[in-house]
């Protein structure tokens, strides 16, 4: 079927061994070795997946033997007593645990989300190119700095500044660790949220522009609306981020399991426990269950936060 | 040749055609992009396809190398042999590729040197010998019309030439892997006229060892090149036969002689 | 100036806000940026009277009173080189399935999901997880090995992505005119895709780095240790089966655990972390600025 091609005058005709169309076979072991390859890329791929499943399974694995042991569903959720290593009175209610991490979490957003958000508009709509750059490479250090490194500051240069500035006899408490989750969770709102201005389309801008609106009109009018699933991205993002974290709050929230009534007063979180009690806790017992448990309970907040987070952003990209 | 009033009788080629093409059916997602064609093309030919944007014809070429299974949501009916073997039965879909050269629409220069641009593919069917491939290069190059000017400079990068010359360093890609068949997808859209005459020129001598499917955006070229041509228009044929019948006066559709002459399209 | 074109008292308002807005949104943004440079300031100036290459070089002693940081830097450097190991291929390699294998599919929204997921677990989950597994579970116990596994996993998402996104800056097109040529899908990623985003794939590598060095809870309880003593000047004084001091976590230890320690040791702890995890993103930036400046195509 196949005809040889004819020899082009002028042309050397193609040898044999360069000549076939089908060209000479790569080795049996290159192809194979490809297969292989593939096959582990593959694997590669998929184990994100593996490894989300693996955290819930094993967490639960060295917790479940409290599940269904000593779990008392309304001591847990509901109770603010939390003595897991008291002889005569065992209590583990997380509430108060629950309430501190919301509280720090709260008042973080509280100071986070107008700056983030504010930082953002500001690096996107209003900054020349250079001050972009600089900028975004600040704020990328900022989200460099290590928690622990963040803890410290919060012992050593808020807690001082606290009991200066507000005259309270002790600096470490909510207001402290709330401040310090700002500044950790303010880089990624910077970022997502500029990505989600930056998404907005130049026309939109273009047309408001030449409607004679100011920048701030686009803005406001135009702009956050085109990018508000975006934007509150950022901001589940700053949430899941400051939920999660650990070293910071454990140093500079003061530690006592407290529901807390001002700023001032010192609580602990869910994760700061975790943290604090589990060197501790001896392997295999009802403390050392609840902690999993409780490693359990953040890995669902943090789990649905994202979640609620993706489906916000896959909006925008149907929008 | 010409048959002024009478639509001309089908001319069946003496050879057995290079490509058929049987009821061929696309849809992106849901959206039809070719609504069932049926051709042949002939060995040592050029066969042009010419229609406004959007008509299917860059989807088709994509059918012919299966590239098309690369894009994301493409559905496929319907057969394309070459030399009477069924493209998707082939056991090999990298010997297919090899079989049918690619040249897209706007030129893309590897970011990879000259040389390395053109020996990319006999390296990747295995090749090794040096001097074979500095051979194979040269001869590639001088194909496409490109060695004169690039031969003191093949290690410099591709993506560094200009338009015109990257588009020559693409047929010489396409070149490279000796295709049986050689696809052009509007290739002097970015280009100047000059060159454009050089590639027509490179074309009328590869002719006589390859088939050549030519798209294109230029009815004029269709007409220099091609000794058949095919006129598509949202993903259906409205007329194919010989170019002349084509551009002649009285081609079979009313909606041929008006695309040709430039009243739409 | 009377015949000024469009000069109304409303046109002077609007012009007027933009300014005011303009200002205000720039000191936000200030706002975030000035405390990190007055607190770095404010640690190097409290750090200063220890900091030396000796305070680097030398073991702490003393109930980790008094000498360097030597031991929990090393540390360090192993639990962040056994955790790149293991991180960067496997990370690389699922960005490479994501971008350039993964057809649209309900397993793709999966895994995308699994990644974004995978990211947002709180470091102390990843800690009780490298408990749970590798510790008790696969029997490692508590060893330079198992707080490495644990790092890697956490910080696998981040290598992910940032590979993701320099795979993904390559053009289609690329991809296109290899696959045109007969080249499979592998050779188009070894010969073309690869070469081209591997600036970008290092940033977020090194990323990674300074992310791993940084951690502290995720090693807690799975491999790092108050205090060791081990051999000044010897790089290989920790095996795999160790555990080790880290100097997250020795920054943690003086400063919580250690209340007469001279005031200036936790400062330069703290500024020795500090400041190697700033040099590594420092480098990571200065690569992709240099790398950006000189595409090829």
């Amino acid at each position: 079927m196949n005809l040889p091609p004819a020899p082009v005058a002028g042309t050397r005709p193609l040898s044999v061994s360069t000549g076939s169309p089908r060209g000479p076979r790569r080795s049996r072991a290159a192809v194979l070795g490809e297969s292989v390859l593939e096959w582990v890329i593959r694997l590669c791929g998929i184990s994100a997946i593996l490894f989300v499943f693996g955290i819930f399974f094993f967490v639960l694995r060295e917790g479940v033997g409290f599940l269904f042991g000593g779990l008392k569903l309304g001591e847990f959720f509901f109770s603010t007593e939390w003595y897991p290593t008291s002889l005569s009175n065992v209590r583990y209610g997380v509430l108060a645990l629950i309430v501190g991490t919301f509280s720090v979490t709260g008042l973080a957003m509280l100071i986070a989300v107008p700056f983030g958000l504010g930082a953002a508009i500001f690096v996107s709509e209003f900054c020349s190119d250079r001050w972009r750059e600089g900028l975004k490479i600040l704020i990328e250090l900022l989200a460099a700095i290590p928690s622990v490194v963040w803890g410290f500051i919060g012992i050593s240069v808020m807690n001082p500044l606290i009991q200066e500035v507000f005259h309270v006899p002790v600096g470490l408490n909510v207001l402290n660790g709330a401040l310090l989750l700002a500044l950790m969770s303010v880089p990624i709102m910077v970022s997502i949220g500029e990505d989600a201005l930056k998404a907005v389309p130049d026309s939109f801008r273009e047309a408001s522009l030449a409607m004679g609106a100011t920048r701030w009109q686009t803005v406001r009018r135009v702009l956050l609306p085109a990018a508000k699933n975006g934007l509150l991205a950022a901001i589940l993002l700053g949430v899941g981020r400051a939920v999660g974290e650990t070293m910071a709050v454990l140093m500079a929230t003061g530690h006592a399991v407290n529901i807390p009534k001002s700023p001032f007063d010192p609580v602990r979180t869910l994760t700061a426990t975790i943290a604090a009690e589990l060197g501790e806790a001896s392997v295999g017992s009802p403390h050392y269950q609840v902690l999993f448990i409780i490693g359990i309970l953040l890995f669902t907040i943090t789990f649905a936060v994202n979640l609620v987070a993706d489906l916000v952003v896959k909006g925008t990209a149907k929008g | 040749m010409l048959a002024p009033s009478v639509p001309p009788p089908p001319v069946r080629p003496r050879h057995p055609p290079k490509i058929q093409v049987r009821d061929l059916r696309l849809s992106y997602g849901g959206q039809e992009a070719i609504r069932g064609i049926s051709f042949d093309v002939d060995r040592n030919d050029v066969f042009a396809i010419i229609g406004p944007a959007q008509s299917g014809k860059s989807s088709l070429l994509k059918c012919l190398n299966r590239t098309i299974e690369l894009v994301p949501g493409a559905k496929q009916s319907g057969t394309i042999t070459i030399d009477g073997l069924n493209v998707d039965e082939l056991p090999s879909v990298y010997n297919l590729r090899r079989r049918v050269g690619m040249v897209a629409p706007l030129p893309v220069g590897l970011p990879l040197s000259i040389f390395d641009n053109v020996a990319f593919a006999p390296r990747a069917a295995g090749f090794k010998d040096k001097h074979e491939l500095a051979a194979l290069v040269e001869q590639c190059l001088r194909q496409a019309a490109l060695w004169d000017e690039v031969k003191d400079r093949l290690h410099t990068l591709g993506t560094k030439l200009s338009g015109g010359q990257q588009q020559r360093l693409t047929i010489a890609r396409a070149l490279s892997h000796e295709p049986e068949i050689l696809c052009l997808d509007e290739f002097s859209i970015a280009i100047d006229p000059v060159t454009t005459m050089r590639i027509e020129d490179v074309l009328k001598e590869l002719k006589q060892r390859m088939t050549i499917v030519l798209v294109t955006n230029l009815v004029q070229q269709a007409r220099r090149l091609a000794s058949r041509t095919m006129f598509l228009w949202n993903g259906e044929i409205v007329e194919e036969g010989p170019t002349d019948v084509l551009f002649s006066d009285e081609p079979q559709s009313r909606k041929t002689y008006d695309y040709v002459n430039g009243i739409f399209g | 100036m009377a015949t000024t074109f469009g000069e109304t008292p409303f046109i002077r308002k609007k012009r007027r806000d933009e300014a005011i807005v303009r200002v205000v949104l720039g000191l936000m943004a200030l706002a975030m940026v000035v405390p990190l440079l007055l607190i770095v300031g404010y640690l190097v100036e409290r750090a200063w009277p220890l900091l030396s290459l000796d305070f680097v070089f030398t073991n702490p002693t003393h109930g980790m009173r008094e000498g360097g940081v030597w031991s929990a830097l090393l540390g360090t450097l192993y639990l962040v080189s056994v955790s790149l190991l293991i991180a960067a291929p496997v990370g690389v390699l699922a960005a490479v399935y994501l971008n350039e294998y993964a057809k649209k599919s309900w397993l793709t929204r999966i895994i995308n999901l699994a990644v974004v997921n995978l990211a947002g677990v709180p470091s102390i989950v990843h800690a009780l997880f490298g408990l749970g597994a590798f510790v008790l579970f696969a029997g490692m116990g508590r060893s330079i090995l198992a707080a490495s596994l644990t790092l890697a996993i956490m910080t696998l998402p981040v290598i992910i992505a940032s590979t993701k996104e320099a795979l993904a800056a390559v053009p289609l097109s690329f991809r296109e005119a290899c696959w045109n040529v007969g080249a499979t899908r592998w050779q188009t990623i070894r010969g073309i895709v690869l070469p081209n985003s591997i600036s970008g794939i290092l940033t977020g590598v090194i990323l990674q780095v300074s992310r791993a060095a940084g951690e502290t809870a995720p090693i807690m309880f799975t491999g790092a240790v108050f205090f060791k003593r081990i051999e000044e000047g010897n790089p290989f004084a920790y095996s795999l089966s160790d555990q080790c001091m880290a100097l997250s976590m020795h920054l943690f230890t003086i400063t919580t655990q250690v209340t007469d320690a001279p005031k200036a040791l936790p400062y330069a702890t703290a500024v020795v972390l500090l400041g190697s995890v700033l040099l590594v993103n420092a480098c990571a930036i200065l690569l992709r600025l240099r790398l950006r400046a000189r595409k090829k195509w």
